[in-house]
């Protein structure tokens, strides 16, 4: 009685009955979990420019299969396979060689986007497809889009988990991951497919703002409280379902805050849930730090 | 194509193409092209929370991209760099959501913003770009030396004194400095194009900052006059032809590169 007292005060009526809701949920959750796993290796691996950036290149293959009336998703999966493969085959292995692949391949996408966009919204008169590929929109989910997402999602956490452990080692360093005879290149593209999977199926859900906040927010939080990998994908996970879960209850109940009914977006809450759980991580990683110096000084 | 309300394109364009050019050389050097992403499209939440309470655009967007320059900063001092920038620019755009949800009149404002309007500039927008963009310059040229050594060594510089974070929070705000001048007139993705591809493609041509800082500029200039003619001709986005423009440049520049060291 007194867990649904306070269930009720804290959740609006209707909240778990709302068809629209249930579906967030489930594809919320499921791109939460795949961006947390995917997301703590594009920590360590430094790539999350190129993990954000796909979010905004896949624009450009959704565009394209909206303009050819074709399911959204497989032009952003399509987009985003190529944009990858190119970044890895451009890419100089140094990190700030990255960086500028990463930033030509992005600015060639999104001239590209911009080309197809326009093409779009002159063809249909539609200025709402603009905002819709940009944007994405949790609560406009279709649920018979739930079994292509779950077969997405397997094969992104499954591409990370087959190349685990020289994946692991070649991002904590390259050097000897080579000299153990890992192709650096394969790890790279392997990689890059599971990332570029992932980003899509997160983008086009949850759209690309979350795509990103999810794919780097609850792994660096994760990476901040562990530096173990395995209970970091965990925590990462857990962080990110719970980021999401939490962003969409405030966004439902934020219809009933004023008087005007006008609800908050989804985005905005899961964002700031992300944020402020990654500062907390530091404050306390920071506490822990400053407790543990004396004891080092005694040792020395 | 020369009528007198493509006076103002043509000047602004020019404008912008000079300041991208001379950062853009440091953008590429720094290898911050995510900050150079980021910060322009962040800014864009300005923007929108600037028509929500009725302040002027470019307020908005001068506001935003200087808080984003200083939060990447600050939260870089303690983690990864492009994890500061990926939470910065995220958090921005999670603001630009909730500002967009507010408001009802802002849909065809978003289009402008994003994919820029340089055949749409104003006269009295000109005035405001040039001083920006002047003040950008003179910023590069005071920070030129401590900022060209702790980009090319970092612990050189630290070691002659030059701190790394400091130069790295002034470079920032130079970037936002020309968010601010620029996205009003070519919008955000017009701005990344131009930072990141004629200066990624300058630099494959030459090893002299100066010279490649030079050529930097005049690549630029190039892609951004030519997109403008080939725009007006085809009545196709801009966007698209700065983009286009400068892959194919990067492209002729990594390829130029290998023939010399193959040779």
């Amino acid at each position: 009685m007194i867990v649904a007292g306070i269930g009720s005060a804290v959740i609006e009526p209707g909240f778990f009955s709302s068809a629209p809701v249930q579906v967030a949920l489930v594809i919320g959750a499921i791109a939460a979990v795949v961006s947390g796993v995917v997301g703590i290796f594009t920590v360590v691996r430094g790539q999350s420019f190129a993990g954000h950036s796909l979010a905004d290149i896949g624009t450009a293959g959704g565009s394209a299969a909206f303009l050819v009336g074709i399911n959204p998703l497989y032009g952003f999966v399509a987009m985003n396979l190529v944009a990858g493969g190119v970044m890895e085959l451009i890419g100089i292995r140094r990190p700030r060689g990255r960086d500028v692949a990463t930033g030509i391949v992005l600015g060639a996408a999104l001239g590209l986007a911009a080309l197809l966009l326009y093409l779009d919204t002159t063809s249909t008169s539609t200025t709402g497809a603009t905002i819709n590929v940009l944007f994405g929109s949790i609560f406009t989910l279709n649920s018979s889009m739930v079994p292509v997402i779950v077969v997405l999602s397997v094969l992104a956490i499954g591409v990370t988990l087959v190349l685990y452990r020289p994946l692991l080692l070649s991002s904590l360093s390259a050097d000897l991951a080579a000299a153990r005879g890992v192709s650096l290149r394969f790890v790279g593209i392997g990689f890059l497919v599971a990332l570029a999977l992932a980003v899509s199926l997160s983008a086009i859900t949850i759209g690309a703002i979350l795509s990103t906040a999810l794919l780097i927010g609850p792994a660096a939080t994760a990476l901040r409280l562990t530096k173990r990998t395995g209970s970091a994908i965990l925590a990462a996970a857990a962080i990110g379902v719970g980021a999401t879960w939490l962003g969409i209850l405030l966004s439902y109940d934020s219809y009933y805050w004023t008087s005007s009914h006008r609800g908050w977006p989804v985005s905005f809450f899961v964002v700031m849930v992300v944020f402020v759980s990654y500062l907390a991580a530091g404050l306390f990683t920071g506490r822990r730090a400053t407790a543990r110096r004396p004891l080092e000084r005694g040792v020395r | 194509m020369f009528s007198p309300f493509m006076i103002n394109a043509w000047e602004a364009s020019t404008i912008v193409a000079v300041v991208a050019g001379v950062v853009g050389f440091f953008t590429v050097l720094r290898g911050s092209s995510f900050a150079a992403h980021a910060l322009p499209n962040g800014a864009f939440a300005g923007a929108a929370g600037a028509s929500l309470v009725g302040a002027s655009t470019i307020l908005g967007l001068g506001v935003f991209s200087l808080l984003g320059a200083i939060g990447i900063a600050s939260l870089g001092r303690r983690a990864r760099h492009d994890v500061a920038t990926a939470l910065a620019i995220v958090v921005m755009l999670g603001l630009g959501s909730l500002f967009l949800s507010m408001t009802t009149e802002y849909a065809p404002e978003i289009f402008s913003l994003l994919f820029g309007e340089v055949l749409g500039v104003a006269s009295n927008e000109l005035a405001p770009t040039a001083a920006i963009g002047v003040v950008c310059l003179t910023a590069i040229a005071v920070l030129y030396r401590p900022l060209l050594l702790s980009s090319a060594v970092p612990d050189l510089a630290e070691s002659r004194g030059i701190k790394g974070v400091r130069i790295e929070l002034a470079f920032l705000l130079v970037i936002a400095l020309v968010t601010t001048m620029a996205v009003p007139v070519v919008g955000t993705l017009l701005i990344f194009s131009l930072l990141i591809g004629p200066a990624a493609a300058a630099r494959s041509f030459t090893n002299k900052p100066l010279t490649a800082m030079g050529l930097s500029v005049v690549f630029a200039l190039v892609t951004v006059w030519s997109a403008i003619a080939l725009s007006y001709t085809s009545e196709l986005p801009i966007g698209f032809f700065v983009g286009a423009i400068g892959a194919v440049g990067y492209a002729i520049g990594r390829g130029w590169a290998a023939r010399r060291r193959l040779a």
